[in-house]
């Protein structure tokens, strides 16, 4: 198999959230990228953060319809990798390290930008769904993620029927839309 | 409640639910009514966001045990180190390079000071250690240049292979060739006076470093025995500010220097020697020093290196001393009669020196 098939396939498989294909990009750049973040001051904490910080921000990319790689993954995960760093470090007050110019690197700046807005919007319904307590919290995980029948849903909460369960679900919905929101609009 | 039924309607529309007619239906509402069109794109966006939200908490649950099972398989590692450490020791591998610059920093900046301290503190008590032995300043080190100039200038054939060290000064004791000079001056394995060009050998008969006299006997054939000697070693004290005069070698010339007695204990309180107001050279080291009468009082053996003028001579008293002594364990000495007539009383100081300079000498040591 050629290898831009290879990687090709691997990233269909990350988009589709395919165990294989993720443990195999992991493998493959994950002990590069935390001889990087341990050489440069970090600890292995550090580096799995970054590490799986860049795998996200692959995925965001494969996933986008006008995704086309232009190099190769390992390449492009080390890029934001060292970028992602650079940045924590510099917010950290730390030196900055200068290894500019010494590795291939690709411009992930634009990347990097979209994948912190969507960071912070997906902090912002975490917090909402935190604070919305339960039962909502398991109910609309169960209905909206995890894309479970209604009626399977209200088996598994008790509740007597399905439309129960889904009026409650939609009580739910509009309680967390309404914190959601409220964040939403407070952090635009 | 009303809320609730027009919830179910928009995400049943949004998802594709409704039937053609119920849809249609929908479609003029939303026309009609700003508010529900709103609602409807803000239902939309949210359902879009929790749908991602959903997909991202799942990625990162793949990417996480991913993480656990390459961890386990051994495909990575983490230094065998992920959970187990605390954070104090964790804290410390991220630090431990700073922590280590700062420890050598502060290590080398001790180090500096305590430098600084031990060279600066006890530098004023070295300086006057150091005073002990500089103030007494040799007096009579010849450079090898200079006696190398030397040689080419008088007449004197050294053997080939000598090697003069240092000079000085000797005098006569005993008209039969027993001279005194400085011991230090004697460094190297034998020594040759010279008076007035003539070179002749001597044999050392005896050193004292701690009164710092040696007693040289001139061996040479050429040497002619004087039967009286124009001056007497005089033991007693010399008073203060008596005038005093000497000659010596500090050159290949013999020179004549005038001063006086300024103190009856020489340096640090020797009273084996005394201090003498005179312009001294390296050279005049075992000069005599001759009171107005012509009578030798001492013999010149260093200067205070930082004052000028001031000498200290050892006493004649202490050649008397050091004879004896040497009498009773050596039958040779025992020859040696010490000059103690003195005929150059009441002459000039000119007629003195006449007399005087056929009894000093310049005294080279040699290494062979």
């Amino acid at each position: 198999m050629k290898p831009e098939i290879n990687e090709q396939l691997l990233l269909k498989g990350l988009v589709a959230n395919d165990t294989k294909a993720v443990e195999t990009i992991y493998k493959e750049n994950f002990t590069m990228v935390q001889s990087f973040i341990i050489n440069n001051n970090g600890s292995y904490d550090d580096a799995r953060d970054i590490f799986q910080e860049a795998i996200i921000t692959l995925y965001e990319k494969a996933k986008s319809e006008s995704f086309v790689l232009t190099c190769q993954i390992k390449t492009y995960i080390y890029s934001v990798c060292r970028r992602l760093w650079l940045k924590r470090l510099q917010q950290m007050g730390r030196y900055v390290m200068q290894t500019d110019g010494l590795e291939e690197t690709v411009s992930v700046e634009e990347d990097i930008d979209v994948h912190e807005k969507r960071n912070a919007d997906f902090a912002m319904m975490d917090r909402a769904l935190g604070s919305l307590g339960e039962p909502c919290k398991s109910l609309l995980q169960a209905y909206y993620m995890q894309k479970k029948d209604m009626t399977e849903i209200a088996s598994e909460f008790g509740y007597t029927n399905a439309d129960n369960a889904k009026n409650q679900k939609y009580k739910c919905l509009m309680r967390l839309k309404k914190l959601f929101f409220t964040q939403y609009n407070i952090g635009e | 409640m009303e809320d609730i039924v027009l919830l179910d309607v928009i995400e049943r529309y949004l998802t594709g639910q409704m039937s053609p007619e119920e849809k249609t239906w929908f479609k003029q509402l939303r026309e009609k009514t700003p508010e529900i069109d709103q609602m409807v794109v803000e239902h939309k966006l949210f359902l879009h966001q929790l749908d991602e939200f959903g997909t991202r908490t799942a990625l990162k649950h793949t990417i996480a045990s991913a993480h656990d099972n390459l961890l386990q398989k051994g495909d990575i590692s983490e230094g065998g180190e992920k959970t187990a450490k605390g954070r104090i020791v964790q804290m410390f591998h991220r630090y431990k390079k700073v922590t280590g610059i700062a420890a050598s920093i502060a290590g080398v900046t001790a180090l500096g000071i305590s430098v600084l301290v031990a060279t600066l503190s006890p530098n004023i008590n070295k300086n006057q250690f150091e005073q002990l032995n500089r103030k007494i300043d040799i007096v009579q080190k010849v450079t090898n240049d200079r006696l190398n100039h030397e040689q080419g200038n008088t007449a004197v054939k050294p053997k080939p292979d000598y090697n003069f060290t240092v000079g000085g000064t000797a005098f006569l004791i005993d008209g039969k060739g027993y001279l005194v000079t400085n011991a230090h001056i004697l460094q190297g394995s034998g020594a040759v006076v010279i008076n007035k060009g003539k070179e002749l050998t001597v044999k050392i008969v005896a050193i004292d470093k701690s009164k710092d006299l040696a007693i040289l006997k001139i061996t040479d054939d050429d040497f002619k025995p004087i039967t009286n000697l124009p001056y007497s070693l005089k033991k007693g004290n010399v008073d203060l500010g008596e005038e005093l005069f000497t000659l010596g070698y500090p050159t290949d010339d013999i020179s004549y220097n005038l001063g006086y007695l300024s103190a009856q204990s020489g340096f640090k309180g020797d009273t084996s020697s005394c201090q003498i107001s005179l312009p001294a050279n390296p050279g005049n080291s075992g000069s005599p020093v001759f009171n107005k009468n012509g009578d030798v009082v001492g013999i010149l053996t260093a200067k205070q290196a930082e004052a000028d003028g001031v000498v200290f001579a050892v006493k004649a008293r202490s050649i008397y001393q050091m004879i004896n002594e040497l009498k009773e364990s050596d039958t040779t000495v025992q020859k040696i009669k010490i000059s103690n007539n003195s005929t150059l009383k009441g002459q000039s100081r000119v007629e003195q020196i006449k007399q005087v300079e056929d009894c000093v000498f310049l005294v080279k040591a040699y290494n062979k």
